[in-house]
């Protein structure tokens, strides 16, 4: 029976783990640009679109990931695409993370204030205008610190695309498992690695919120 | 023609009528002081006549430019008629000078420089040229509703709407922002203001407007509305004011 190391272990978690963190990113980068275009669809005025982005993000957020990721690579493997596991995964978790980007952005444009609206209307100000240069620089700043905190679901989502086979680092901890019959230390790096990627995170997410203080501005 | 011409204005909200056929026609460089109690439609019939509430019926021009519920038409009349408001609605993410420039740039596609020169000169007219740099909330009340004036008259508007521009400030800097006003009525500029300053009325508005349950239900120059009242309800409610002043 062949020895592994614990640097053998470590190493080939570490190298699965760069597709967790290439995941990560599209999804969150993708995500973004997704939700910021359900984010403008969700506070349009018109009622039809805003129908349409409120049912979008209903569905992904009433939904598990888990069974999106199945239908993005099974059901449409029914009608005979062949979608390889890691467009389905990247797929997936945009289309999943713009649904709750979109929603948490939407609470920090309504909660500017409405007579910011009202006057860079009177100003005459078409709502691109609006939202370009007087709301979305406002939003911005609450809306940083929810949105590092989300990053933080987007990597241990990415987790959940092991299952359709998309080999990053929960996905490689169980192949090596397999082989080396050390669930405990195996896990336990798997864990660890998980928690450097999004402690820091989390940890900027909190000093963000301190930094910004949104909440005591212009009070 | 008049300048701003309102005809048989409705508004309702849901099945609240709010304002019950208005008529008023405004000259250039009238200043008209709307007074009547809270609830009367003053502050809606203001908000109207820029588009910020769309009417139920009626029709609102001003200097030709006719209120119609398309972005197009809004512009266009909003750039005609600048609006001042109780809670100055300032953006607090740019300086004074900023906000005064922004919309210059954005909506009339003024070149930075240009929109600066103007800005500058707009601020100093409101005797608040030393805080161009200063943000929104490093300033007073005062300070901050005088830039929002020198924001909407950066835009060049041939006449002002002011919704109740003096009732969030501290009494002490009442004054500084009627200075204001007062001065841009001595310049010429029509101004529509909806106040409770009952005497800055009387000596600076060629015309009252006493609105009473969504009507305009008297109406005449200072001297007589406020010397004369000829309804109950406008005799009422100068007695209610005159007592609390």
């Amino acid at each position: 029976m062949i020895e592994f190391t614990l640097w053998d272990i470590l190493r080939n978690l570490l190298l699965a783990a760069r597709w967790t963190i290439v995941l990560s990113l599209v999804s969150f980068v993708g995500g973004g640009l997704v939700g910021l275009l359900i984010l403008f669809l969700r506070i349009s005025p018109k009622t039809w679109l805003n129908w349409l982005a409120r049912g979008y993000i209903e569905l992904f957020q009433g939904t598990p990931l888990l069974m999106q990721l199945f239908i993005a690579f099974f059901g449409l493997g029914l009608f005979g695409i062949d979608v390889p596991a890691w467009l389905a995964a990247g797929v997936a978790l945009i289309l999943w993370s713009a649904a709750f980007l979109a929603e948490i952005w939407r609470g920090c444009v309504e909660a500017i204030a409405k007579g910011q609206w009202e006057a860079s209307a009177s100003l005459g100000m078409g709502r691109l205008q609006q939202m370009r240069y007087v709301i979305l620089p406002q939003a911005l700043k609450i809306a940083l610190p929810p949105t590092v905190g989300f990053s933080v679901q987007v990597i241990k989502g990415t987790s959940l695309t092991s299952i359709i086979g998309f080999v990053e680092l929960s996905k490689a901890g169980s192949v090596v498992t397999n082989a080396t019959f050390l669930p405990f230390t195996v896990y336990g790096l798997v864990a660890l690695l998980y928690f450097a990627l999004c402690w820091p995170l989390s940890k900027s997410s909190q000093i963000l919120e301190r930094k910004l203080n949104v909440a005591h501005r212009n009070h | 023609m008049s300048l701003i011409e309102i005809t048989e204005v409705r508004k309702s909200f849901g099945d609240n009528e709010v304002l019950k056929g208005i008529n008023l026609d405004v000259e250039p460089g009238e200043v008209i002081a709307i007074i009547g109690k809270s609830g009367s439609g003053k502050s809606t019939l203001l908000r109207c006549i820029n588009g910020l509430e769309s009417i139920t019926s009626g029709s609102i021009q001003v200097a030709g430019a006719q209120l119609l519920d398309d972005e197009l038409h809004l512009k266009a009349l909003r750039l005609k008629v600048g609006m001042i408001f109780q809670q100055f609605n300032l953006f607090p993410h740019l300086t004074a000078g900023g906000n005064v420039m922004l919309s210059q740039m954005v909506v009339k596609k003024v070149a930075k420089a240009d929109a600066e020169v103007m800005a500058r000169k707009m601020l100093e007219r409101v005797g608040l040229a030393h805080k161009f740099d200063a943000f929104p909330d490093e300033l007073s009340g005062g300070q901050q509703q005088r830039v929002a004036i020198a924001r909407a008259l950066a835009m060049q508007p041939i006449a002002l709407l002011c919704d109740e521009i003096t009732s969030a400030l501290d009494p002490e800097l009442v004054a500084e922002v009627l200075a204001v006003v007062r001065e841009l009525a001595r310049e010429g500029m029509t101004l529509l203001m909806v106040t409770h300053e009952m005497k800055f009325a009387r000596d600076v508005c060629s015309r009252v407007v006493f609105m009473h349950q969504g009507r305009v239900h008297e109406i005449g120059p200072p001297e007589e509305v406020f010397a004369n009242p000829k309804t109950p309800e406008l005799r009422q409610f100068i007695g209610m004011v005159d007592e609390t002043v």
